[in-house]
């Protein structure tokens, strides 16, 4: 076991490959924390301007495929809901609704100033931050953020799925 | 458990004797809606009866939040209309204001404005020709397009800092002149560009899927067009030839050479044909920009001060707005008269006109956005009354929306 | 002047409806009755050529003084791209009756400027086709764009207040919320 041990290769935090046998070695929190880092599946649900730059983000330059992120038109498919712009007061239920249809374990994205913190948008028709509605998990500040930004927020996002606790069964 | 009231339903109503008839919700989530439009509709298998376009999903309350802010400050606001091409708002905002307090703008700052709107109105072509035919069907198109996109995006960003929200256009003048680098970068994109519209072209132009899709589809006849108060290559594929940079110049442009592509049929082939020619047109007066650059300052003499109020404004009863303003004002000239100004500018998606009403503080007292996407959107209810619901999704890619100016 | 020629042989057909002309930086603008607004806009439109509709909006004047000035006026901005010339009418409209033609029938696309001003505004268009709220939710209060209304609103809209109360009540099955709530 010892020897074996030695000849074990680290290719994550925490999880651990046999080489020849195609075997890995993990604590189970690690291993689906570690599978559900590399596959963030977002919606394709576009705000405002963030959402342009969302999508230069998914294009050729920036290319989020190479992390595992694909844009899902669904949020039935997806695990992450990106707030790429204004929420208005009009399209919050609407947010809210979308939401609610992402299936566990999901995470959200609030992209941008106004989806932070409303913006300069303070008026009548403007909801002064997602977080008023949504448990929101990573803020990324900017108006709109570079598309490099927002793979910082993603990053970011991968590194928080990997510090969680038995977020797979209602067991633990 | 969640309770039944918890989650949400969708209600579908039946009337009576009109079983056959399908309502559908499209939207406000919906990937080819371009943003945050909902569409209504009421089906008949797959043909649509009538066609209700929803929209206010990303009313903000420009206007409102405009008459609380001076004229200097609502630059900024101007970069969240149409986000894809904000150069053009910025210079149809400025533009609108300076006929209103009559500043002078030198004649490189025109240049430069000019420069910046047609950088602008080629990247909104080329993110509008990726959509419409990702929506279409056509992937790759989309990869492309943003190629190049990018690269204006990133010229932007060295011109003033941000590559989205510009905020480039200021009473008076712009913001940065241009450097070498930059000048060095556009004269090879120019150089290069007319070949990457040949490219996109070969994609799409003898794809037969694209084709069938396009011609003949979403048909509007001039008289129609009119009627619909279509503007931009929405109405002038349908053959009326309205180009307000023609129609009525401003920044200089009656001293460039261009055409003003129109087509015949109406049809969503021909509206494509004439983006694509203008893609052309404007990488030429680009050309034209970069030979033809003049030398001086880049903010007018008069241009109000933006940094900071030294002094209450001159030669007017000063109220309490008036006095926060941050505009000050140059003496011996009456700037800040009463009156109303509607000032338009050819945007990317089609006449951008800013409508002003000054009681003479700092402040608009009133002003309204005449934009183009509003109206559009407005037309897709006659448009898509009777196509099929794939024939909707080109529609509304071939009107060339942007949500965010439609609902302000 | 064109515009004022225009504006001059509007003043001869319908005397008296027309209230005044006024010039500001080379674009005219004449205030018309609102019972004339109508027939003025067809006439425009049929014998002066301007089939192209710019601009409608509506104006609030509770914060400007002038002659001839109601509570509120509709705005329209005319053009005709066969003769390039441009006109503007402002139809003026008191507070205690805000209602004016609509011109649907001339331009289709007026159809949606008209409900957007009676959305922000309150002025109520006659023989509109569907006079509903557009911009704002349909069950909103009060109108956003009349001088008393403040930039923040008035009141919140109750939309969002069930939407907070749903978040609440929903914690409990999100992750994090659970843990929060058991604490």
């Amino acid at each position: 076991m010892g020897k074996m041990n030695n000849n074990l290769v680290q290719i994550a935090d925490g999880i651990k490959f046999i080489p020849g046998a195609s075997a890995i070695v993990a604590p189970l929190n690690k291993l689906i924390n570690w599978g559900r880092a590399g596959s963030i599946w977002p919606a394709t649900f576009g705000l405002a301007c963030c959402a342009i730059e969302m999508m230069v983000a998914g294009s050729s330059t920036n290319d989020l495929d190479r992390f595992g992120i694909i844009f899902r038109a669904s949020p039935r498919q997806a695990d992450c809901l990106i707030l790429a712009g204004t929420i208005t007061k009009k399209m919050a239920p609407v947010v809210r609704r979308v939401f609610d249809q992402m299936p566990e374990p999901r995470y959200v994205l609030a992209m941008g100033s106004c989806a932070c913190t409303g913006g300069v948008f303070d008026t009548y028709a403007v909801v002064q931050g997602a977080d008023e509605f949504l448990p929101v998990d990573v803020y990324i500040p900017g108006c709109p953020p570079r598309p490099e930004a927002l793979l910082e927020g993603l990053i970011k996002l991968q590194e928080k799925i990997m510090q969680e606790q038995g977020r797979w069964s209602n067991l633990v | 458990m969640i309770t039944l009231t918890d989650t949400q339903t969708i209600d579908i109503p039946v009337q009576s004797g009109d079983e056959d008839r399908y309502h559908l919700k499209l939207g406000p989530q919906h990937p080819a809606t371009h943003g945050v439009l909902r569409v209504d509709l009421d089906l008949d298998g797959e043909t649509i009866l009538t066609c209700d376009p929803k929209v206010g999903y990303l009313h903000r309350g420009f206007e409102k939040l405009a008459e609380h802010r001076t004229y200097a400050q609502n630059i900024v606001l101007t970069d969240r209309l149409d986000y894809i091409a904000a150069m053009s708002n910025n210079v149809g905002y400025c533009e609108a204001v300076e006929r209103l307090l009559a500043i002078e703008v030198p004649e490189r700052a025109k240049m430069l404005r000019v420069m910046v709107c047609e950088m602008s109105r080629i990247s909104s072509h080329l993110l509008w020709l990726a959509t419409h035919a990702l929506d279409i069907g056509a992937m790759t198109v989309f990869l492309y397009c943003f190629r190049e996109r990018e690269v204006l995006l990133e010229l932007f960003a060295e011109l003033c800092g941000a590559r989205l929200t510009t905020t480039y256009t200021r009473l008076g003048g712009v913001r940065q002149d241009v450097t070498r680098s930059i000048m060095k970068k556009l004269d090879k994109f120019v150089e290069d560009f007319p070949a990457c519209i040949e490219e996109y072209e070969t994609l799409i132009d003898t794809n037969r899927i694209w084709l069938k899709r396009t011609i003949g589809v979403g048909q509007v006849s001039a008289e129609k067009a009119l009627d619909l108060c279509l503007t931009g290559a929405s109405l002038r594929g349908s053959g009326v030839d309205y180009d307000i940079r023609k129609h009525m110049p401003y920044s200089g442009y009656e001293k460039f050479e261009f055409d003003v592509p129109t087509g015949e049929t109406g049809d969503t082939y021909a509206r494509y044909r004439c983006r694509m020619e203008e893609l052309r047109q404007s990488n030429f007066i680009l050309r034209q920009c970069i030979e033809m650059m003049p030398p001086g300052p880049i903010l007018g003499k008069d241009a109000p001060d933006l940094i900071m109020p030294i002094k209450p404004a001159n030669k007017l009863e000063v109220d309490v707005p008036a006095k926060n303003a941050l505009i000050t004002l140059i003496e011996d000239r009456d700037v800040f008269m009463e009156g109303d100004i509607y000032v338009a500018t050819e945007v990317p998606k089609g006449e951008l006109g800013f409508y002003f009403i000054s009681d003479g503080m700092g402040r608009p007292y009133r002003m309204h956005i005449r934009s183009p996407s509003f109206i559009h959107i407005g037309a897709l209810s006659t448009m898509g009354q009777g196509v099929m619901i794939a024939d909707l999704i080109a529609i509304i890619g071939t009107l060339d929306v942007v949500l965010g100016e439609c609902d302000r | 002047m064109e515009q004022l020629g225009i504006a001059e042989q509007l003043r001869e057909k319908f005397t008296g409806s027309i209230l005044g002309i006024i010039t500001h930086r080379g674009q005219v603008t004449i205030l018309v009755d609102r019972k004339d607004l109508f027939r003025i806009c067809q006439v425009l439109k049929t014998d002066h050529k301007m089939t192209h509709l710019n601009c409608l909006c509506g104006v609030d004047n509770l914060k400007r003084k002038g002659a001839h000035l109601e509570r509120f006026e509709v705005v329209y901005q005319f053009y005709s791209i066969d003769n390039r010339t441009s006109l503007r009418v402002k139809a003026q409209i008191p507070e205690s009756d805000p209602v004016v033609d609509s011109i649907t029938s001339l331009w289709t696309g007026a159809n949606w400027l008209e409900r957007e001003t009676y959305d922000l505004l309150g002025i109520v268009f006659n023989n509109h086709p569907k006079l509903e709220r557009i911009l704002t939710a349909e069950d909103w209060e009060g109108y956003p764009l009349r001088k008393e209304y403040a930039l923040r609103g008035d009141k919140e809209w109750k939309g969002l207040e069930e939407l907070r109360e749903k978040a609440v009540r929903l914690r409990k099955y999100d992750f994090y919320g659970a843990q929060i709530e058991q604490e």
